[in-house]
């Protein structure tokens, strides 16, 4: 198959979780998408990989899965915190750091 | 050893004791620092006559040394050394300020010797000495603008010696900032002078300036005339002259010695210094002549109504600098120099018979409260005499020969300065008048109580001791006077420097005695032989003979005037003041120049500074520059504030918005 069906695939799935990022209020939800955004890089890195053949775009692609698993343990715990605090589960609500 | 070494010498010894005086001062006891500073001064008076004695073995033409220590800066095209001048001006100027000084010097060692501050008042008066040595000695505009500054910081700090009276510490500020004026005179003068001939030194300055200067050029002029200024702030001459009445709020001795014989001479010393150049530009020298003869009448139409004794004596010193002033300005430079040395007698002698008889009154220096002190005090009634006869300008007094010198050769120039000589005469006639005025008043008549109490021996102490100036009731310990004074009747101490001067007043005429001897002229000849007027200024002795006789009976006219008004009839000097009231008020309160430089210099400034900070500091500093720059700042960063709402999704919208961008960016551009 050609590349641009991947490329694509990548990019709409990139675009879902964005705008889901975008819309959604919802931290669980946003975390959801933002492993969207990061599965669909990878899938770009892994077929460029196999246009381009050697390792580089895997190894890559498995570090960006490391990184996803880290970012996805911190975030659940936040939500985790904010829920045992009884605080809205919502990241309109969530703006003390505002200047 | 050589002229120069030992004039270094003479330089380094005032400066020694000052430094010796200053730092001992926890170790000194009783008068031993008025003994160290005391022999400070006669060594530097023998290493003065010891120059003077080497100086006079040289060849005539050689008579000009210039010493240098070291260079300040080595700078291409500027010759900034640390370099004396010894010739017979400097030499002079030098015998007659380390000479005086030393007796000034050896009657503060009693004088002073009751004050808490005594250790200080000698420091002081050493490092005044020094200033002015180095003064006098100064081979380059850069030494003496040195030498010029130190002086005027010394006589600050001399002024204010007593230091808890208000008053004296407002006098001080007031010869400081004046004198600083006069500063700024000078350092412009020489900075013209310098970017016409390119050099600091006064010799190659002298050479130079008439191939680099036409007659009368205006670049010369200038720096002439800003000299001037320097030497009119130093010598009180008008209008910056009203410091020095003020400055007789310091010790006795400070007045004898600054502010009669040494400090305020200096600027007849730059005149002379200068007559090359004032010479090229002649209009500069025909300025210093009016404004010295302007001086010379408004200070003697003062002293008449005054009733301060210092202060009739400061003014009657401000109306002989400008006789000086006339003469160096006109041209008849050893006369003006003749005049300075006898009235550094005289008026020193004067001086300290002053302060004998201020100390008998316990600090009181009110005329209107004295009176019949001759029976109390012969010795300084004595001194008195001599000095007044001397300043009134009888013969033979010193005073006689050098004032008639000034006016003989002053009327040689012809045209306007016949004017200023007749102008001279007039004053020679008051300062006869106040003067005997002053010692009728304080000497003769009905003796006060401190005279009767004197008169048993026993010197009056008052109760409580105040400021003659304002009445506030002071004490006795450092910075007010001391609670002992001393008389010259009964501190030997005092009685050899008076009487040392009152010799030197007597004598001091014979050097020049018109067609006998011409000491003076023979010896400052090598200093004046380029000038154009040396030679040419010389009296027919016809003219010389009736000035003389002229001038002999002006003084004896002003003495019978002043015997008439104020021993015969007493009354009359108050019915002359009932006729003549508009004269009377303005003698009375010194012409107004207070007032006029008040209300010229003085209110302007300070509506401009009140102004500066009403409208210029509140309005533009604080409100454009300061407001301006946190206003800027503040809004900027109100700006950058709102973009931080805290809401996550907006974030990223402006992120993702940003990506998108970006990413375009780079297609179109590919």
């Amino acid at each position: 198959m050609a590349i641009e069906w991947y490329l694509a695939l990548s990019a709409l799935i990139f675009v879902i979780g964005a705008g889901g990022v975008l819309t959604r209020r919802n931290p669980l939800v946003i975390l959801l998408c933002v492993e969207l955004m990061l599965n669909a890089g990878n899938l770009a890195l892994v077929a460029f990989n196999r246009m381009h053949g050697g390792g580089d775009g895997q190894i890559f692609a498995l570090m960006v899965m490391v990184v996803a698993a880290c970012e996805v343990v911190i975030g659940l715990g936040i939500i985790v915190a904010l829920y045992r605090r009884h605080l809205p589960i919502d990241v309109d609500e969530m703006r003390e750091l505002q200047g | 050893m050589s002229a120069t070494t030992l004039a270094w010498l003479a330089l380094a010894l005032p400066l020694a004791g000052a430094i010796v005086t200053a730092l001992g001062f926890r170790f000194w006891r009783g008068r031993a620092a008025g003994y160290v500073g005391t022999a400070a001064l006669f060594g530097s008076f023998a290493c003065a006559v010891g120059a003077f004695l080497a100086l006079q073995g040289e060849p005539a033409e050689g008579r000009q040394l210039v010493s240098a220590l070291w260079d300040y800066a080595a700078t291409a095209g500027l010759d900034a050394e640390l370099s004396i001048l010894v010739d017979p001006l400097s030499i002079l100027m030098l015998l007659v300020v380390t000479g005086v000084s030393a007796l000034i010097h050896l009657y503060a060692v009693a004088y002073m010797g009751g004050d808490r501050g005594y250790t200080r008042f000698f420091s002081y008066l050493n490092f005044f000495v020094f200033s002015m040595v180095l003064l006098v000695l100064a081979g380059n505009f850069l030494v003496l603008i040195i030498g010029w500054a130190f002086v005027g910081a010394a006589s600050y700090l001399l002024i204010s010696f007593w230091y808890r009276r208000a008053t004296a510490t407002a006098a001080g500020i007031k010869a400081f900032v004046i004198n600083v004026l006069g500063d700024v005179g000078l350092v412009l003068g020489a900075y013209f002078l310098f970017s016409g001939t390119g050099t600091l030194d006064f010799l190659t300055t002298f050479e130079r300036a008439p191939e680099v200067f036409t007659e009368n050029d205006g670049d010369l002029v200038a720096g002439c005339i800003l000299l001037l200024v320097g030497a009119f702030a130093k010598s009180a001459q008008v209008p910056l002259h009203t410091w020095l009445p003020d400055a007789m709020e310091g010790p006795t001795p400070v007045s004898a010695l600054i502010h009669a014989a040494t400090m305020v001479t200096a600027g007849v010393y730059l005149i002379a210094r200068m007559h090359p150049l004032f010479e090229l530009a002649p209009t500069a020298g025909t300025v210093g002549a009016i404004i010295g003869c302007a001086t010379l009448l408004i200070a003697a139409t003062t002293a008449m109504a005054q009733t301060d004794l210092k202060r009739v004596i400061a003014y009657s010193t401000m109306s002989q600098i400008g006789y000086m002033v006339m003469a160096v300005s006109a041209g008849a430079y050893v006369a003006g120099l003749f005049h300075l040395m006898t009235h550094a007698f005289f008026k020193a002698l004067l001086f300290m018979a002053a302060g004998s008889v201020i100390a008998a009154m316990a600090g009181n220096q009110n005329m209107d409260q004295m009176g019949g002190f001759r029976r109390a005090m012969p010795f300084t009634f004595g001194c008195f005499v001599v000095g007044g006869l001397a300043l009134a300008g009888v013969p033979p007094f010193s005073g006689f020969f050098s004032k008639d010198e000034i006016l003989a050769y002053t009327a040689e120039r012809g045209g306007i300065f016949l004017v200023l000589v007749a102008v001279g005469y007039v004053a020679a006639f008051l300062t006869a008048v106040y003067t005997f005025r002053m010692i009728f008043r304080t000497f003769l008549g009905e003796p006060v109580p401190e005279a009767r109490e004197l008169e048993q021996g026993h010197l009056y102490h008052p109760e409580n001791p105040t400021n003659p100036a304002s009445g506030e009731i002071e004490d006795t310990e450092v910075g007010f006077p001391g609670p002992e004074h001393h008389v010259a009747e009964q501190s030997p101490p005092m009685k050899v420097a008076m009487g040392t001067l009152a010799l030197l007043a007597i004598v001091g005429g014979f050097l020049q005695i018109p067609t006998v001897t011409h000491l003076l002229d023979d010896f400052l000849e090598p200093t004046f032989a380029e000038s154009i007027y040396f030679e040419a200024l010389s009296p027919s002795d016809a003219a010389t003979f009736v000035g003389l006789g002229l001038g002999a009976l002006i003084g004896l006219a002003g003495i019978a005037t002043a015997w008439l008004v104020w021993v015969r009839e007493p009354g009359t000097a108050a019915k002359v003041r009932q006729r003549l009231r508009p004269a009377y008020a303005l003698f009375l309160n010194k012409w107004w120049f207070d007032e006029l430089i008040g209300a010229v210099i003085v209110r302007p400034a300070r509506w401009l500074g009140s102004f500066a900070l009403t409208a210029f500091e509140r309005l533009f500093v604080q409100g454009t520059l300061v407001g301006g720059t946190s206003g800027i700042v503040r809004a900027g960063s109100a700006a950058v504030r709102a973009a931080q709402s805290g809401f996550l999704r907006f974030y990223v919208a402006l992120f993702l918005g940003g990506m998108v961008a970006f990413t375009i960016w780079f297609l179109l551009q590919a």
